[in-house]
């Protein structure tokens, strides 16, 4: 009892610094992972209308990195 | 019971790992960087006037827009002895010259492309901003922008500069 | 000695709490305008009009944005020439009002989608949350939509039906690197109601014995479907300034379709352009009661001949070439750009047949040759950021 404690309040503990791992990566390292070119979806209205093209000819649907909208197509 | 030590000492331990987050009332780190125009400024130089040292860089949005605020409150207060260090944190700071043909700031931009002076004041976040009194010890620290936060910053200058 | 411990606990706990980074650095998306032409044609469809998007933050944690959507559509497809129908032209209109509000490192978006054509209408709601953590490294994301459509048959004012879906999404991107960042999505979809097509037929030998030719029927469909998805993404900055993104996507449902989709983008600024390049590769199997000649008429519960339930690859590759206009803002515009893209996909059927080509060359029934064909996709479009 006194075991299964101590691990819950080390687990939560650790959960909460991080399990004493700092980011590894700073904000201020982030300047080539803030570039645009590094979204493959920058441009959303049309990285959402290629996946609507494909998502219409096709059986597969979701877990596509463009979020959704309603579609009503035949 | 030895268990119980063990897991004390363990957290201990782990939280010891950190490090120290920016204390407000720990002297400032000292600064000691070329700044754009090729002059080498220091903050312990500065003593006596209230610095505010802002950590940017041209790839963070939040960081464009406190700039033209910065800049008005250097034009503001520096009469009062006041002044800013702007802190850019890029390894490549072609971006950041180029950002700043574009938009004009009066106060010093250093430049520390090692990240020397980002570690010394733990950035954990873009911007960041400490606010140092005359004596060197930092009394405000900001994490991030949001549009308002330049109304904190004012009042807080305000206080530091009748001291 | 227990009361000792919870205080000790309580004061740890506390101190690591203090110690957790209070930075705020969520961001909200970029407040933009986009208006995109768009241009679909394959099949012997058409389908163009334009998409109007515009983006604006209304307070330091709330942006709202709007979407106008229209579809023009020109359709002598290969199931309209299969049944000896007449091409038919269509308009359908999409519109979506949505907003995400900030607060601290959590994101909260809400959205509400109507489209409408004359025979098909379909309103949805999506809701997604976004939380930072772990210094930012970390991104953990929900989300719930749901949708209601109602579908109509032109030609027949007493068809009335309606189809229900709800989907879930669990979403985790994590920074690995300074230059390499990984992202894995699971969404499982469920549909309720009337699934099929009211237009779509299936084909039987008819008579049974001979198969001298096909006749056709109503296609029935389950009124239940699931499906999950599961994919894997990653981008890797290049030092030259490029990125590399990948995607890998796996695909069923309980209709027994089991899909895959990979797919490679390469994005490659020169002076004011952005090049990308991309690649796509999908494949899938056939829906249970999916075939494309059925033995006789209602020879199964659920029949279908839907040519997205049968067993087919596409292939495809596109480019896009963006120009950077308004380098140092114009009017009210900060910076903006000019796009053109081509994408070329090729869908290569293995058990769905060209029956009007089949025609044409007095094929027997079920050995028509098997369809195929391309399809070209246009984008131009402008954008603007304010």
């Amino acid at each position: 009892m006194k075991a299964m404690l101590a691990i819950i309040v080390c687990v939560l503990t650790l959960g909460m610094t991080g399990c004493g791992i700092q980011p590894w990566v700073k904000p201020y390292e982030r300047q080539n992972l803030a570039d645009p070119i590094m979204n493959p979806n920058r441009d959303g209205v049309s990285a959402s209308y290629i996946h609507h093209v494909h998502e219409t000819r096709e059986s597969s649907r979701g877990a596509g990195s463009v979020s959704g909208g309603g579609c009503g197509c035949n | 019971m030895n268990i119980i030590r063990i897991a004390t000492f363990g957290i201990l331990l782990f939280t010891g790992l950190h490090a120290s987050a920016l204390e407000v009332g720990q002297a400032a780190p000292d600064i000691a960087l070329s700044s754009i125009d090729g002059k080498n400024i220091r903050l312990k130089e500065l003593r006596g006037q209230v610095v505010l040292v802002n950590f940017w860089a041209s790839w963070c949005g939040p960081c464009r827009q406190e700039m033209p605020l910065l800049e008005d409150m250097y034009k503001k207060y520096s009469k009062l002895g006041f002044t800013i260090l702007g802190v850019n944190v890029e390894q490549d700071n072609s971006k950041a010259k180029a950002y700043l043909r574009d938009v004009t700031v009066t106060f010093p931009i250093l430049l520390d492309p090692q990240n020397i002076a980002s570690k010394l004041y733990n950035v954990e976040a873009m911007p960041t901003t400490a606010i140092v009194d005359r004596n060197g010890k930092i009394r405000y620290v900001h994490l991030g922008y949001k549009a308002g936060y330049e109304e904190t910053y004012k009042k807080q200058i305000k206080e530091l500069v009748k001291e | 000695m227990t009361r000792l411990f919870v205080a000790r606990t309580f004061i740890l706990l506390a101190l690591g709490a203090a110690q957790l980074p209070a930075a705020n650095a969520g961001v909200l998306p970029e407040e933009r305008t986009d208006l995109l032409y768009h241009r679909y044609s394959g099949d012997e469809v058409t389908v163009s009009g334009p998409s109007l998007l515009v983006r604006k933050q209304t307070s330091t944690n709330t942006s709202v944005f709007f979407n106008y959507y229209i579809d023009n559509i020109s359709s002598a497809s290969i199931d309209v020439r299969t049944s000896g129908a007449s091409r038919y032209i269509e308009e359908r209109t999409e519109q979506t009002l949505g907003v995400d509000y900030l607060h601290g490192k959590t994101t909260m978006g809400f959205a509400y989608t109507d489209s409408a054509e004359n025979d098909y209408e379909a309103t949805s709601y999506h809701f997604n949350l976004s939380q930072d953590f772990f210094g930012d490294l970390t991104t953990l994301s929900m989300g719930y939509s749901k949708g209601s459509d109602t579908i109509r048959q032109t030609g027949n004012p007493t068809y009335l039906q309606f189809a229900d879906k709800q989907s879930y999404r669990l979403g985790l991107s994590q920074i690995i690197t300074r230059n390499f960042t990984m992202g894995v999505g699971y969404e499982t979809i469920t549909d309720e109601g009337s699934l099929r097509n009211p237009y779509r037929v299936y084909s039987y030998c008819n008579p049974e014995s001979t198969c001298a030719a096909r006749g056709f029927a109503a296609e029935i469909y389950p009124n239940t479907r699931t499906s999950n998805a599961l994919s894997v993404r990653g981008s890797y900055f290049l030092p030259y300034r490029a990125a590399l993104h990948g995607e890998y996507k796996v695909f069923n449902d309980s209709w027994d379709i089991s899909a895959t989709t990979m797919s490679l983008g390469y994005t490659q600024p020169i002076s004011d352009f952005i090049i990308d390049l991309r690649y796509r590769l999908y494949s899938q199997t056939k829906a249970e009661f999916y075939n494309d000649l059925f033995n006789r008429v209602d020879e199964f519960n659920f029949l279908g001949r839907d040519k997205e339930l049968s067993t087919f690859d596409s292939v495809s590759f596109g480019t896009t070439i963006s120009y950077e206009i308004a380098k140092s803002g114009w009017w009210i515009f900060e910076k903006g750009s000019l796009n053109l893209s081509w994408d070329h996909i090729e869908f290569t059927y293995k058990d769905f047949r060209d029956v009007p080509a089949g025609r044409l060359l007095g094929s027997a029934p079920g050995t028509e040759p098997l369809f195929a064909f391309g399809a070209d996709v246009i984008q131009l479009f402008v954008s603007l950021w304010y």
